[in-house]
């Protein structure tokens, strides 16, 4: 299968859905003619012209509540906020409105909608263009939050994200998006809520967020010659949540550790946690750990960021420790 | 009032009559239904304002849409939600127009293009400025109407959704009520403007009247200008409505102490539908035995509603997390 990188895979997915639905639009600061600050649209404007490719003023919370009334009435909007930071501006609208008009409505109104931008830490971009967010968007009922770690997820999330009915945050961590895989040339949705066991082992569960996955996974292939068989599970959604794969783990190996750069406080680490306790406590034979980034904002100097995120060390000696309790 | 040249026929001038009176009855019931309990929630009334809704939504189609305010209950009927589904709604029962999901500040009927009233101060503009879009994109001749108060005005969303809507020439109306207050916050001490029209001309190069809002007429033909030029692809329009609210921010609020006796009793007496019905008898559309019939006959249909939404069942609380999410992904 050909190989393509995961910003060309996420294209691919919008360019193929926007040929066959024309109700879509995507708006954002230079994803007109410019193609978008990350190439998200790169080659749609010419296709589709300005309708359906919207430049806007920088008013985020302004087009993201326009969005809510274009998609209850017919249109399927599709946000790119380039860096997710820009979000924060337009939380009343996501939080107060988006989240709760299918609820409201009675499922009468529909809110298909997707907000996508870039997370993560890395490039010395500091903390307003550092941050992910997405323990927020899980707290509150109504939405879907896509976190895929590859070319090939990204491209299936996305087109499921691109023919549902519900508000769905697709983030996409800045460090992932050149890297490349194996993409299907044809359309294909991946459901939500479905995990990917990406590695199978005995010795200990790791779950691994975004770009938390490619790093575990070349840790674990480390520890393999050391005869250690670690599981690494892939969530791909935090909304919903697929705790049936990750209970199921836990119940072979009895050790979970969470990996996930972004805070531990309310986090998915703390969500994925006390699930696990609440539901599969027995099958525990350690505490379950968890490894995140610093509690901090993001600090611009490469010693500073680069002291905030788990490194390759910090998450080894978590893996090793685990499995030694 | 002065509206010499009226193109609407006698029946549609008592259609008018009636909606307001329909809308006034409703709110004076459910304020008396809140004062007796039955009401569990808050009840902002539209009782002095019933015009603008009744003036705008005359000149909607039913797959028209409308995006409404925490004071919505004048909007919902305007656009054809009975009083029935109204009334249930703020009773909290199963047959409420939101199912009981909503109460005052969430009426819900998007079937006949009532998109939501909302508990938040500032989102209809945009939303409304949203439909615009969709309506544009899809090539639909539908309109899309924002209802906000004076309050929303000095908000962002009002900057942002009216600027949009102009760039992208959205068909859009947007509705302000300006009664003056924002709770007990005076416009004037809000603004520096408090000609909102004269904003969005300046600001956004938008069409923009501004008109007095307790003159059904006036509101009708400003909205009558305004849909057309919305449906015929000639962009938004903003339609300034100066207003007054005849009953507290809310039911059980106190309303003294931030307007004056003279200042309410001034505005009472220019009150929209007695205004109404001496024009309409004035000038031969009708005699005081028509508007009585429509008095009664709205006084039986409230009634109705009333008794209905007592009778009816609350919802089923195993339905508590129904509809979150809809369909895929
Ligand atoms: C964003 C937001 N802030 C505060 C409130 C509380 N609140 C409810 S109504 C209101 C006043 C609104 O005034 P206006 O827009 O003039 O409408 P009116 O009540 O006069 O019809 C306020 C402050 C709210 N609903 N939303
Ligand atoms: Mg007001």
């Amino acid at each position: 299968m050909r190989e393509i990188t995961f910003t060309e895979a996420a294209r691919e997915a919008l360019t193929e859905q926007m040929a066959l639905d024309p109700s879509i639009f995507v708006v954002g600061e230079g994803i007109g003619e410019r193609g978008g600050n990350f190439n998200t649209t790169l080659g749609l404007y010419e296709k589709y012209g300005p309708m359906r490719l919207r430049d806007t003023p920088i008013v985020e919370r302004g087009f993201v509540g326009m969005c809510a009334g274009a998609a209850m009435t017919g249109a399927r909007p599709v946000v790119d906020f380039m860096i997710v930071d820009f979000i924060l501006d337009s939380m009343g609208e996501l939080l107060n409105q988006i989240s709760k008009i299918q609820y409201m409505s009675s499922g009468r109104i529909k809110m298909p909608m997707v907000l996508r931008g870039c997370i993560g830490i890395g490039g010395a971009a500091a903390t307003h263009h550092s941050g992910s967010y997405y323990p927020l968007f899980v707290h509150i009922p109504g939405f879907r939050v896509a976190l895929p770690s590859n070319p090939y997820d990204a491209k299936g999330l996305l087109t499921t994200a691109l023919t549902g009915d519900n508000p769905v945050l697709f983030l996409e961590h800045k460090l992932l998006l050149n890297r490349r895989g194996s993409v299907p040339e044809e359309a294909y949705k991946l459901p939500y809520g479905q995990a990917a066991v990406l590695r199978e082992g005995s010795a200990a569960t790791v779950v691994a967020l975004a770009v938390m996955v490619p790093k575990v996974l070349q840790i674990c292939d480390e520890l393999a010659k050391d005869g250690l068989d670690i599981e690494v599970i892939d969530p791909r959604t935090l909304a919903p949540l697929d705790t049936t794969t990750i209970l199921e783990s836990v119940r072979k190996t009895g050790r979970l550790l969470i990996a996930d750069e972004t805070f531990g406080p309310c986090g998915i680490g703390a969500e994925i946690s006390a699930q696990v306790m609440e539901q599969g406590f027995d099958d525990l034979d350690a505490p379950i750990a968890r490894l995140n980034g610093a509690h901090t904002p993001t600090p611009y100097s490469p010693t500073l960021e680069n002291a905030v995120i788990p490194d390759q060390a910090a998450i080894t000696k978590a893996i090793r420790d685990l499995v030694a309790e | 009032m002065a509206n010499e040249d009226i193109a609407l026929n006698s029946e549609q001038l008592l259609a008018l009559y009636h909606m307001m009176v329909l809308i006034r009855r409703t709110e004076e019931q459910l304020a008396r239904a809140h004062q007796m309990g039955l009401v569990p929630g808050p009840c902002h009334t539209y009782v002095g304002e019933e015009a603008i809704a009744a003036g705008v939504c005359a000149n909607l189609r039913e797959d028209d849409v409308v995006f409404s305010t925490h004071r919505g209950h004048g909007h919902a009927l305007a656009k054809g939600v009975s009083p029935r589904a109204v009334a249930a709604e703020l009773f909290g029962k199963a047959t409420g127009c939101s199912q009981g999901r909503g109460g005052s500040m969430h009426l819900f009927a998007p079937e006949i293009g009532l998109m939501g009233t909302s508990g938040i101060v500032g989102p209809s503009i945009l939303q409304g400025a949203g439909a615009g879009y969709s309506f544009k994109l899809l090539a639909s001749d539908q309109v899309s109407v924002a209802f906000f108060g004076d309050g929303a005005v000095s908000n962002g969303a009002f900057h942002e959704g009216l600027n949009m809507a102009a760039i992208w020439d959205l068909p859009v109306i947007f509705v302000c009520e300006d009664n003056m207050y924002a709770t007990e916050v005076a416009f004037r001490d809000a603004t520096r403007v408090q000609d909102v029209a004269q904003r969005a001309r300046v600001s956004y190069d938008m069409a923009a009247v501004r008109v007095d809002g307790n003159d059904v007429l006036a509101v009708h033909r400003a909205a009558e200008e305004a849909v057309a030029r919305a449906r015929a692809g000639g962009g938004p329009s903003l339609i300034d409505c100066k207003t007054y609210r005849a009953r507290p921010h809310a039911e059980g609020m106190r309303d003294g102490g931030y307007r004056s006796a003279e200042e309410m009793q001034a505005w009472k007496e220019r009150d929209p539908i007695a205004a109404h019905a001496a024009w309409l008898i004035e000038a031969g559309h009708a005699e005081a035995a028509d508007l009585d019939a429509i008095e009664a006959q709205v006084n039986s249909t409230v009634d109705d509603a009333i008794e209905f939404a007592r009778a009816s069942p609350f919802p089923d609380p195993s339905t508590a997390a129904d509809f979150i999410f809809g369909a895929g992904g």
